[in-house]
């Protein structure tokens, strides 16, 4: 499961994913919105995305994952539109045989989703608004 | 010949619409169009990566008759 949507994300449909008999470890990690940035209180985000081509670079970013972690399995949902505080952003879950490896995998999956999946982030304050870029944009993660 | 252009996030803010069809010259690369579209600002230049048909491109990648063209800003996705 790869793939955009505008309203809240569903956690358990996305580690359902990828739970199977094999797997002895399921990791679901979440990126949520906070409610400060740089001592600004946030209130809410707004997320755009280059629907197909993030699409896109999600599944390819899955299979990499997957390539590098033999056994592992890959899902993946992104929020756009806007998004509050304390809600998920995007859920990224990771099955693999044992926990060493998922714990790697879903680190190496957001990591590389920050750098390579065309959303864009606007943090949106009382008094303004910015668009926020991530660290990961610049150095991308090492496949 | 003639491209469509995709704008996302600051660069559609900037554009103020998100997306268009622009006339290019045979043999012009992804990063001359948008050098040519965006010269460099009082605010300096947004840096972008580049996309052609929803692939990444370097910026000296030709384009083609009817190409779907993305300047792609810096991400802020997760």
């Amino acid at each position: 499961m790869f793939g955009l949507t505008d309203t809240v994300i569903d956690l358990d449909r996305v580690s359902d994913a990828v739970r199977r008999a094999e797997a002895g470890a399921v990791i679901t990690f979440e990126g949520v919105t906070r409610n400060h940035h740089d001592g600004k209180g946030v209130v809410h985000l707004e997320y755009e995305a280059y629907s197909g081509m993030a699409e896109a670079e999600m599944k390819a970013i899955g299979a990499r994952t997957e390539a590098k972690w033999p056994g592992a399995r890959v899902a993946m949902v992104h929020r756009i539109g806007v998004v509050g505080v304390g809600e998920a952003s995007v859920v990224i879950a990771v099955s693999a045989p044992h926990r060493d490896e998922a714990y790697a995998a879903s680190r190496f999956a957001i990591d590389a989703l920050k750098a390579k999946v065309p959303v864009w982030k606007k943090e949106v304050y009382a008094d303004g608004s910015a668009w926020k870029a991530n660290a990961e944009a610049i150095d991308e993660p090492s496949t | 010949m003639q491209v469509k252009v995709r704008y996302f996030a600051a660069l559609r803010e900037r554009a103020g619409k998100s997306e268009d069809l622009v006339e290019v010259e045979p043999g012009t690369t992804v990063g001359g169009l948008f050098v040519d579209m965006f010269p460099p600002s009082s605010e300096g230049a947004m840096p972008a990566m580049f996309a052609v048909n929803q692939v990444y491109v370097d910026a000296d990648h030709p384009l083609k008759q009817s190409d779907e063209v993305a300047f792609i800003p810096p991400l802020g996705g997760g």
